[in-house]
């Protein structure tokens, strides 16, 4: 058998094994869990605006209740079934990034306390963090640049 | 009004990173990262702030919020504060989400056991 013709087949055999997900079905469910999360954030937010609390405030303690939230239904093993169902939906919200660190928190416990939850604490948020920190900088900069002139 | 605003558009952005990560399967990490570099660089563009003040927690909540958050940061630092604020605004406007989510995280650990995978 020629090696192409084994690349073939196996691609065939992949091709054959690999679950087929419905993909109009996952972009209905991404949009209803994202669009569900978005509805209570926006519900926190009118909430405390209606109570006097200032744009920036406001938009701090809603980040902040999302990401409680996100943390408790961490901890009940409660998102990772809407993550399973909702795909984007629950990843792209504030709530996932709370909760990809509060997962490798739980799951890397038994590592110890300082290079178990402190290091993987950061498995997601230190990229994010990083490159966000990165991204913003260089911008920053050319902002900068353009105000001197 | 606001609840449906932020529904459709928070709902279509997911929708969207949907349809992106069915078609090139890239890892939940990397979509993370670059919606926060997405956002910054919309912020730069001087199209996100508007965007969320018309959608609300529709554009904000998903994470090129944050991003452009730290934009935002960065801008009023430098702003102010000159160079200098380049390296303090961005921490200084995403202090709140960042401390919360590493806080919260860590009485979470403390609190909960890691669970058996089904």
């Amino acid at each position: 058998m020629t090696v192409k013709t084994k690349e073939e087949k196996y691609n065939a055999y992949v091709k054959q094994v690999t679950p087929t997900t419905n993909m109009w079905l996952n972009i209905c469910k991404a949009f209803l869990v994202g669009g569900i999360i978005c509805t209570l954030g926006q519900f926190i937010t009118n909430w405390l605006k209606n109570s006097g609390l200032n744009q920036e405030d406001t938009a701090a303690w809603t980040s902040l209740a999302l990401i409680l939230l996100s943390v408790i239904l961490t901890g009940l093993n409660l998102y990772p079934k809407i993550a399973k169902f909702g795909g984007a939906g629950s990843l792209v919200p504030i709530t996932g990034f709370a909760n990809s660190v509060v997962a490798a928190a739980i799951e890397f416990k038994k590592e110890g306390w300082v290079f178990g939850v402190g290091a993987k604490i950061f498995t997601i948020a230190g990229p994010v963090i990083l490159y966000g920190i990165i991204s913003s900088w260089l911008l920053g900069l050319i902002y900068w640049i353009t105000q001197l002139f | 009004m606001d609840y449906v605003k932020a529904f459709l558009i928070g709902g279509l952005i997911c929708a969207v990173v949907q349809i992106f990560m069915d078609r090139t399967k890239l890892m939940p990490g990397r979509i993370m990262v670059g919606l926060v570099c997405l956002g910054a660089i919309l912020g730069f563009a001087g199209v996100y702030q508007p965007f969320i003040d018309w959608a609300g927690c529709g554009a904000s909540v998903p994470l090129a919020g944050f991003g452009n958050t730290l934009y935002q940061g960065v801008k009023e630092a430098v702003d102010s504060d000159g160079l200098l604020g380049l390296f303090r605004g961005g921490f200084e406007a995403s202090a709140a989400g960042i401390s919360g989510a590493l806080l919260f995280g860590y009485a979470a650990s403390l609190i909960f056991d890691p669970k058996m995978k089904n």
